[in-house]
């Protein structure tokens, strides 16, 4: 069995605060997970979850105050493995003086590559991230969404086994979306390990085998995006249509929202045959009958609120 | 070596892009206007200012430079984290931070060597001729070239761990306390006191000392700079330089970059 691209082990960070730093803030609290190979893997939480933290410690941008982390069975402090790994940094700044063109060749001299093996790799990332017809222009004239498009092509200039993306979504529109989510499944297909922070939590349902989520640093859980938010179904949601002059019975008009014409029914399973007896019985059009998961953002939502509320109570228990 | 190579021509592709380099339009109309005004007001002495004015130039406008770009070199990075991209490449933190280096003693050599063509254009003008003891003018040249990156290397040292305008103040600080070593040494010796005499002493030994690097009186003259003197500033600069930027590396390879 190959080993995993991503080996975190305790891992924590925490930062000097205050005037005269004596007071410390943790930033990321006793990490330990895997990522696989060839894995698609989401890194899920809200803002100042800890996501940046981590992928900084992984990348050796800042250092770990306890713990440890391998990339590809090497150290994270084993500048080696930078061979084999790309980066896209959140909101990324690049030198605005080069154009695309002269950025990319400028990181592909790190990895020795001649100059028409870097002209050829230039050429290809800029056409995959979109931006060949804005390779000569000067990036300080680039969009947000266009310097998120640079960061991706120097993230995979290299044919990385192991990509990391930190918000690839940010500032991009749907169409920037759309490409990215391509890029990331092109990734996965030649057998590339992608590892990518968001807070959009439809992308990393639709993206990833697995996810973990991060909350005020600390891991909430791992795992796929079902397991992580349980595949039990909650109900059955019921769209029908009245015909004119006719109601719901009353029965199920207390638990109906109303749009026009159209009622939407959440009803338990068990109960299903008899409220759809009810409606044939009122003459309802049955326009739909659909289960109801939870889904990522409601896990989410209700770990966050679940959280918020044991620090209002700690809070309030101190007080 | 390739790595800092990459960095040093990318560092020096900034500076050409900042139009850093068009100070040299000053340069060029400070050495025509002294070429063709000293000409007329002091008669006999037009090589010994021209050379005093040019040199001078040199060593001012190439300390500005090496003291407002250097500030920013590390600290420019880190703020705009385009460090982030860049040290997610193979690329040791040394061997960034030598890049930096040598990224701007090139941008300050070619102003340097522009700036000298310039004036030996000048004094062409005044003089027609070169004669044997102008070489001690390239040798003033060459220890200001010294001095430069010292200051630039001090500039980097600060860049690591302080925002440019402080930096700038510790450069400058220490490039004017370098320049009265002596002073400060004997002032401490004058005062009297055991304590302020030792401190002055310790000061002379600890700032970098700028003094020696002045040959500009000697090349005004025409007098030759002692083979000895070359030799000493030069190992002096080279011990000094790779100490500073050895303590630069340690503080940067320590540093988190948040």
């Amino acid at each position: 069995m190959a080993s995993p691209a991503i080996e975190i082990e305790n891992l924590t960070k925490d930062y000097r605060v205050g005037f005269w730093r004596k007071q410390r803030r943790r930033a990321v609290d006793g990490l330990s997970f895997t990522v696989e190979s060839a894995e698609v893997f989401g890194f899920l939480g809200p803002n100042g979850a800890g996501k940046t933290t981590t992928l900084k410690l992984l990348m050796g941008l800042i250092f770990p105050t306890a713990g440890t982390a391998r990339i590809l069975g090497r150290s994270i402090e084993d500048v080696r493995m930078h061979r084999a790994i790309g980066y896209l940094p959140e909101q990324p700044y690049f030198y605005d003086y080069l154009t695309a063109r002269e950025l990319l060749d400028y990181f592909a001299r790190f990895f020795g590559y001649g100059a028409a093996e870097r002209r050829e790799r230039i050429a290809r990332c800029l056409k995959r991230v979109g931006l060949t017809a804005a390779a000569e222009v000067q990036l300080r004239k680039y969009s947000k969404g266009m310097l998120q498009r640079v960061g991706i092509a120097q993230a995979i200039l290299h044919d990385p086994e192991v990509v990391f993306l930190d918000e690839p979504m940010s500032g991009l529109d749907p169409i920037g979306r759309r490409e990215v989510r391509d890029i990331i499944l092109e990734l996965k297909k030649q057998g590339r390990t992608v590892f990518f922070s968001t807070h959009i939590l439809a992308d990393a349902e639709m993206l990833c085998d697995r996810v973990a989520v991060l909350l005020a640093g600390k891991l909430k859980g791992v795992g796929t995006p079902s397991e992580i938010v349980s595949i039990a179904v909650e109900g059955l949601e019921v769209l029908v249509e009245m015909p004119d002059g006719r109601a719901l019975p009353p029965a199920l008009a207390a638990r109906a929202t109303r749009t026009g014409s159209r009622y939407r029914l959440e009803v338990a399973e068990k109960e299903l045959y008899a409220a759809l007896e009810q409606l044939r019985g009122s003459d309802a059009r049955v326009l739909s009958v659909a289960q109801l998961k939870p889904t990522l953002e409601d896990y989410f939502f209700e770990l966050v609120g679940r959280e918020r509320a044991r620090a209002f109570a700690v809070d309030v228990s101190e007080k | 070596m390739t790595m800092s190579l990459a960095v040093a021509i990318n560092t020096f592709r900034e500076a050409v892009r900042d139009r850093v380099l068009y100070n040299l339009i000053f340069f060029a109309l400070l050495m025509i206007a002294a070429a063709v005004l000293v000409g007329q007001i002091s008669i006999g002495i037009e090589r010994l200012v021209i050379i005093n004015l040019g040199l001078t130039a040199i060593s001012v406008v190439g300390l500005a430079m090496a003291v407002f770009i250097g500030v920013g070199l590390v600290y420019k990075e880190m703020d705009k984290r385009t460090l982030d991209a860049l040290l997610s490449k193979p690329i040791r933190r040394w061997e960034f931070l030598f890049g930096k280096y040598a990224g701007l003693l090139l941008t300050l050599a070619v102003n340097t060597t522009l700036m000298t063509l310039g004036l030996g254009t000048a004094l062409c003008y005044v003089g027609r001729t070169f004669s044997r003891a102008d070489a001690s003018i390239l040798v003033a040249v060459y220890f200001i070239g010294l001095e430069l990156a010292l200051v630039t290397a001090l500039a980097l040292l600060f860049s690591c761990f302080s925002t440019p305008m402080l930096s700038a103040v510790f450069t400058l600080g220490l490039y004017v306390g370098g320049v009265f070593t002596a002073d400060i040494r004997s002032l401490g010796a004058m005062t009297g006191s055991p304590a302020l005499g030792a401190m002055g002493k310790v000061l002379y030994y600890l700032l970098p000392n700028f003094h020696n690097f002045n040959a500009i009186a000697l090349a005004a003259h025409g007098r030759a700079v002692p083979m000895s003197l070359i030799a000493a500033n030069t190992a002096y600069a080279t011990a000094y330089i790779a100490v500073v930027l050895l303590a630069a590396a340690a503080i940067l390879s320590n540093r988190d970059l948040k």
